[in-house]
């Protein structure tokens, strides 16, 4: 599928779909989205690059293998988890959030971090499964 | 207490982990550590005595009331001292035994958290905290009979011991959790004096018959006795170790201990006392048949443990005295005989009886702690064996047979005679063969042991009441309160008793005269190998796995098809049964009205596309459908507005038909593989789990269990996590612990994936 049409308007898809997934992600506590959604919105943009311009491509542009974001997403989820017990005692996955909302953000408290991991392991699986099976068939 | 537990095992798992650093170099140092631990427990002693009885507890599972108790009572101490006592003579014995082992400091690790575990078994008050330290037993009684892991029969050992301990240790989980049901708690002692009277419970037989399996499992009663010969690969010290002092006196120990629980009823005497007589018959009369010395002293061991289980079905207070007397004097005679078959077999390199002879002459010290084990094994005077078998005999004329166990103990006792002869007497006399000249007495790490185990046994015997006031009484006092025992003597002068013992070493010498091992006998035996009961459990275990293997076979058949049709089988058969019997069906046409131009076109686009999916000759095409139905799905969660849903139905379908694509693109085109009968099967089965699901969805919706848990979320997501979309708020927050599994679980597949994929193992 390599046209020229895909090829240019995947350049910039890329980046707005980035752009939009991050938008899921941070709004999904008060709308519909969230840490999941945006994850799979994000894989899909890497994939559409990847169809369009070749696996390699991509993988030159993410730099390191998608799987290294499932330990990463793994440990924020956790740490977001423990962070109610380390700072104010309370039982693990006890949500704490800061007093006054950030600009553009919104509120900002352990469940947006846990989101984050979320994504970022959302990202790390899809991207490796997809990834693996069509570089071994 | 709890410290010398946990000593054994930190010094064991430094061992294991880091012993191979140390390539042998300190290990006969570690026989500080029983000897430690043996002079700490002496110094309980004069407390026990006097009545004290130290406990230490431990808070565990405080809500479910299982605690880390501990008990230091008469039976516990005399337990702890043979575990040490015994332990410390094995831990020296080894260290010249297995000199120069690669594996030393890791079989002197897996002896430690042995040896703790014995302890933990004997001190623990709570059957929670037995039962744990009963299968730490089982486990690591299985890494040291399985030591010289690269033979065969040896692995194969360990793992018979295992499968018959281990199974006879779920019996006693079950038994502790049924004492904790009734009486709701788990400290023995508290069961004791709660009471309760448990021989009035209906669940009597039930905790009986679990104690027994358990105990009978551990303490090699007949018909799981034949773990016990099969142990015998292991190396020597071990073999002393588990059978003279520790691993089967462990069922022994728990038929003691709940003797107060469970004892004085007619089904715990009769079972117990046929179950040891059985044993003890059986096994005596099998040490005539063998000619390996340890294969002699096995036999001669699960006879032993017979005596003593049929010394507590007898139950009387003199039996019981009689079982704990006998209990230490097995201990001291057997041990030393099983150093000293050690010891033989170190030097000339062989176990076989008929082979051995003559012996007295290069290694006179050996000789003479075989002829001190022997004399108390067989009970002459003034050996402690003498006072245990007198006990014995007082017991079984006093008990309500009289006539008929006496004659079984006098008849066990000379078969019992028999096996000591040929291994403490037997190859030290006659003419010393030519190929044996060159034999030479060890190191006095190896004989000295025996010799002290020899000289103890004498000891006691003339000295009977050391003994008796320190342990026996105070452990009796345990086991049947407000009893009186006559104290201990040598000499009771010349009484029936005495005359059995004489009749008893008189026709037992007659026996060693009479026949003589050979391995002729041996293998008549083998001719009826196929009754035995150890035949018949491995031919039922064989069974087992034949039936497990076909069973595996049949439904893990390797067919993706076929695991997807009998999931979906099942399922049907299970939705369908619960559907036929608890829903009523009717059709409400009004409710047709409702439907707007959306969904009735976007049902028509679904309906479509199925079809299109099913009958379509191209691969691509049925994929493409099929994502084409996923997209109409999401339109009606756009339509019943449910956003969430919509969007992640929306990237997944894309994500999978892009899946699909990838894998299908690579297989090769499209052909007919089924026939028309299979299709028409799988078309039938496809459309009635269809229907039942949404019959079931259906049926969701009209029970509305979910209401409050909903309005609990709709009403506080919130005031509780400051978050309005409720689903969110549920995957992060509410239920976030589900979604870090989730996540967890994602990614477990997708390395499963890339390692299937990547990682594949080269042909080398």
């Amino acid at each position: 599928m390599k046209t020229i049409i895909l090829r240019t308007a995947s350049t910039y898809l890329l980046p707005l779909l980035l752009l939009f997934s991050v938008f899921i992600l941070l709004r999904g506590h008060y709308l519909p989205g969230g840490g999941f959604i945006g994850g799979l919105i994000a894989s899909i943009a890497f994939i559409l690059h990847g169809s369009a311009n070749g696996q390699e491509n991509t993988k030159t542009l993410l730099r390191i293998h998608p799987g290294f974001l499932m330990p990463v997403g793994l440990t924020v989820a956790f740490f977001s988890g423990i962070a109610g017990m380390v700072l104010e005692g309370k039982e693990f996955m006890t949500g704490i959030w800061f007093k006054d909302p950030l600009p553009v953000i919104g509120m900002i408290g352990t469940p947006l971090f846990f989101d984050i991991g979320v994504y970022l392991v959302v990202v790390g699986v899809t991207l490796t499964i997809i990834m693996t099976i069509s570089e071994s068939s | 207490m709890i410290f010398t537990i946990l000593l054994c095992v930190i010094v064991a798992l430094f061992l294991i982990f880091f012993g191979k650093k140390l390539k042998g170099s300190i290990s006969y140092l570690l026989t500080l550590l029983p000897l430690s631990l043996f002079v700490y427990f002496t110094t309980f002693i004069g407390k026990i005595a006097q009545g004290e009885v130290p406990v230490q507890l431990f808070e565990w599972v405080p809500s479910m009331g299982i605690h880390l108790s501990f008990r230091m009572d008469g039976l516990a101490l005399l337990f702890s001292l043979l575990i040490t006592g015994i332990g410390t003579l094995v831990y020296l014995y080894t260290s010249y035994y297995l000199k120069g082992h690669t594996y030393l400091d890791r079989f002197y690790g897996y002896l430690s958290i042995f040896m703790g575990a014995m302890l933990g078994l004997v001190l623990s008050d709570s059957i929670m905290g037995l039962f744990i330290f009963w299968e730490l037993t089982s486990i690591s009684s299985f890494f040291l009979i399985g030591f010289n892991n690269h033979d065969k029969a040896s692995r194969t050992s360990a793992l018979q011991a295992l499968a018959i301990t281990g199974f006879g240790g779920l019996f006693l989980l079950g038994a502790a959790i049924l004492f904790g049901f009734i009486g709701s708690t788990y400290s023995i002692q508290e069961l004791i004096h709660s009471g309760i009277d448990f021989t009035e419970s209906p669940y009597y037989v039930v905790l009986l018959v679990f104690i027994f399996i358990a105990a009978f499992t551990k303490s090699a009663q007949f018909p799981f006795h034949f773990w016990l010969p099969g142990a015998m690969k292991a190396p020597t010290p071990v073999s002393t170790y588990l059978h003279s002092a520790t691993m089967v006196k462990a069922g022994i120990y728990l038929l003691l201990r709940f003797t107060p629980l469970l004892g004085n009823h007619e089904f715990w005497n009769t079972t117990l006392f046929t179950v040891g007589a059985i044993t003890m018959l059986y096994a005596a009369f099998h040490t005539l048949f063998r000619t390996d010395l340890k294969g002699i002293l096995a036999y001669s061991t699960i006879s032993v443990l017979g005596i003593l289980v049929f010394l507590i079905g007898i139950g009387t207070s003199t039996a019981l005295h009689a079982a704990l007397v006998f209990i230490v004097v097995h201990a001291l005679y057997k041990a030393a005989l099983f150093l000293i078959t050690g010891i033989l077999d170190h030097e000339t390199g062989t176990r076989n009886v008929t082979k051995l002879s003559g012996l007295k002459s290069v290694m006179m010290p050996v000789a003479i702690a075989g002829l001190l084990a022997m004399l108390s094994n067989a009970g002459m005077l003034p050996s402690f064996g003498f006072v245990g078998k007198d006990l014995i005999y007082e017991a079984t004329l006093q008990s309500s047979e009289a006539v008929l166990f006496t004659v079984f103990a006098v008849v066990t006792n000379i078969l019992l005679l028999y096996a000591g002869y040929q291994v403490g007497i037997k190859p030290f006399i006659g003419t010393l063969p030519e190929n044996f000249t060159s034999v030479h007495l060890p190191d006095k790490r190896l004989w000295m042991p025996p010799l002290l185990l020899g000289v103890l046994g004498m000891l006691f015997g003339l000295f009977p009441s050391i003994l008796d006031n320190a342990l026996f009484q105070p452990s009796l006092n345990e086991l049947a309160p407000d009893s009186f025992v006559s104290p201990l003597k040598l000499w009771h002068g010349f009484t029936f008793v005495l005359l059995l013992s004489i009749v008893t070493i008189a026709l037992g010498l007659l026996l060693v005269f009479v026949l003589q091992p050979s391995a002729v006998k041996e293998l008549k035996l083998k001719k009826v190998d196929f009754l035995a009961p150890k035949t018949l459990i491995r031919g039922f275990a064989n069974g087992f796995q034949k039936t497990a293997s076909l069973w595996t076979n049949f439904f893990q058949n390797g067919y993706l098809r076929n695991y997807i049709l009998t999931i979906i089988l099942f399922l049907s058969f299970l939705i369908g049964y619960y559907l036929i019997h608890n829903v009523t069906f009717s059709l409400d046409f009004n409710s047709l009205l409702d439907l707007t131009i959306y969904e009735v076109s976007t049902l028509l686009i679904m309906v479509v596309a199925v079809f299109y999916a099913i009958f379509t000759k191209s691969r691509l095409a049925a994929v493409a459908a099929m994502g084409v139905v996923g997209y109409a799905i999401c339109m009606i969660f756009v339509f019943y507005s449910a956003p969430d849903l919509a969007m992640t139905q929306f990237t997944i379908d894309t994500l999978t038909v892009i899946l699909f694509v990838l894998v299908l693109y690579r297989l090769p085109k499209y052909l007919t593989l089924s026939d028309f009968k299979t299709r028409v099967r799988d078309g039938f089965i496809a459309v009635l789990f269809g229907s039942l699901i949404t019959i079931l969805s259906i049926e969701v919706l009209q029970v509305s269990h979910a209401g409050e848990t909903k309005q609990f979320y709709a009403e506080n997501s919130y005031v509780l996590a400051k978050g309005k979309n409720i689903v969110n708020v549920i995957l992060v927050d509410f239920r976030g612990l589900d979604t870090m599994v989730e996540i967890t679980v994602l990614v477990i597949a997708a390395l499963g994936v890339f390692g299937l994929l990547k990682l594949r193992i080269r042909n080398k």
